[in-house]
């Protein structure tokens, strides 16, 4: 194995450039290396400038998401060796704008992401003295896959529909959605409804499916989202069939 | 409150002068599996097309046999013959690339487990056999 590796890494400053252009660097291809230890070691060593987000180190937090090679991919789980002899091209999040060097803006998911209303909405609380609200083993694995979701956005960087139509709700604010959707204790499937069934919602997707290849938790958003259109279909016709009952 | 989903992205003072990448129109032939929806998106073509052809073999029989004939003439032509070839392949393609989606679409769960996708995708292939089964067998008995 080589001593060394090409990282050609995307850089946009917004005070001097109108475009990113790429900067070359050579680091040590080590092979415990993952690429956000090669931008660290950028940073540390070689161009301080260097601007990224990263936090855990250790695919938790979803912060250091990154286009590596093409790819949307979480930098500290990707391991530099498997791109050798490189070079890697690190790039920003695709589809979002870029505030600066790997730096995306991120409000317009959040934004999203807290109109789905990502919590357990209940109509009703039961007293503190009814004790908590227990599920079956069966009741939480409904719903765990999608509770696995760490909003690193890969998935809508991987998204060409979020990418065409930036107001596609987008992969991880719906399979959080019905994350709560499914969950035994919810009880707010029909405030979400509206926002999801519409077509910037579930029928905005087109079933691309690369949602779910680029999640690193396996949460399947493109399988949520299928799902969920089942459930808004029969919704439909239900109120449809017996329009006051499904009231 | 129902907020609406339709609202433009916001953007915070503090970052005036993003970059924005504009996507290429020619996005689907930058990656290989892009490229692969795009033409499963393109198979409905082929399913339309099928389509009309049957509903025109329909009328011409209802109009007797030498309308059927005449259609059938028509559709004997080489250029004719082509794009029956290429529907045809556009249809199986449909068929398989959304029997296999299928899995991924569907929760089926017996007993409390969930059934594995390839179980669902099966069950697509057997239900598409017994009904060709079926149809072969009303024509040709």
């Amino acid at each position: 194995m080589a001593d060394n590796i090409q990282l050609d890494v995307a850089r946009y400053s917004p005070e001097r450039d109108d475009f990113p252009s790429f900067q070359s660097y050579t680091v040590p291809l080590r092979k415990d290396w993952v690429v956000l230890d090669a931008l660290n070691h950028i940073k540390d060593k070689v161009d301080g400038s260097v601007t990224f987000r990263w936090s855990c180190r250790m695919g938790v937090c979803g912060s250091c998401g990154m286009m590596v090679n093409g790819k949307p991919k979480l930098t500290c789980a990707t391991f530099l060796s498997s791109y050798a002899p490189g070079p890697v091209r690190v790039e920003p999040l695709r589809y979002f704008p870029v505030v600066r060097d790997l730096v995306v803006e991120m409000s317009d998911f959040m934004t999203k992401f807290r109109k789905v209303k990502p919590w357990l909405v209940r109509k009703e609380e039961k007293p503190i003295s009814e004790g908590e609200y227990l599920q079956t083993p069966q009741q939480l694995e409904n719903y765990k896959q999608f509770s696995m979701c760490i909003n690193c956005t890969l998935c809508y960087a991987a998204c060409p529909v979020y990418g065409l139509d930036p107001l596609f709700i987008g992969p991880a604010a719906i399979a959080t959605a019905q994350r709560y959707n499914l969950d035994s204790r919810d009880q707010g499937a029909e405030e979400r409804m509206d926002i999801l069934a519409q077509h910037e919602g579930i029928w905005g997707c087109t079933f691309v499916g690369e949602c779910t290849k680029a999640c690193p938790k396996n949460v399947d958003p493109a399988g949520s989202i299928q799902q969920y259109k089942l459930t808004a279909a029969m919704h439909w016709f239900k109120s449809l069939l017996m329009p006051k009952a499904s009231k | 409150m129902n907020v609406p989903a339709r609202s433009a992205p916001r953007h915070t003072p503090y970052h005036p002068r993003w970059y924005r990448t504009p996507v290429s129109t020619y996005w689907w032939m930058q990656q290989w599996s892009y490229f692969r929806f795009v033409l499963r998106e393109l198979t409905s073509l082929g399913v339309a097309y099928s389509c009309v052809i049957l509903l025109c073999l329909i009328r011409a029989l209802s109009l007797g046999p030498e309308a059927y004939e005449a259609l059938q003439k028509r559709l004997a032509t080489p250029m004719v013959i082509m794009l029956t070839v290429i529907s045809l392949l556009l249809v199986l393609l449909h068929t398989i690339t959304w029997f296999r989606l299928s899995a991924d679409a569907m929760v089926v769960r017996v007993g409390g487990r969930r059934i594995p996708g390839f179980l669902i995708s099966a069950s697509n292939y057997v239900a598409w056999l017994v009904v060709s089964g079926i149809v072969a067998w009303l024509l040709l008995r």
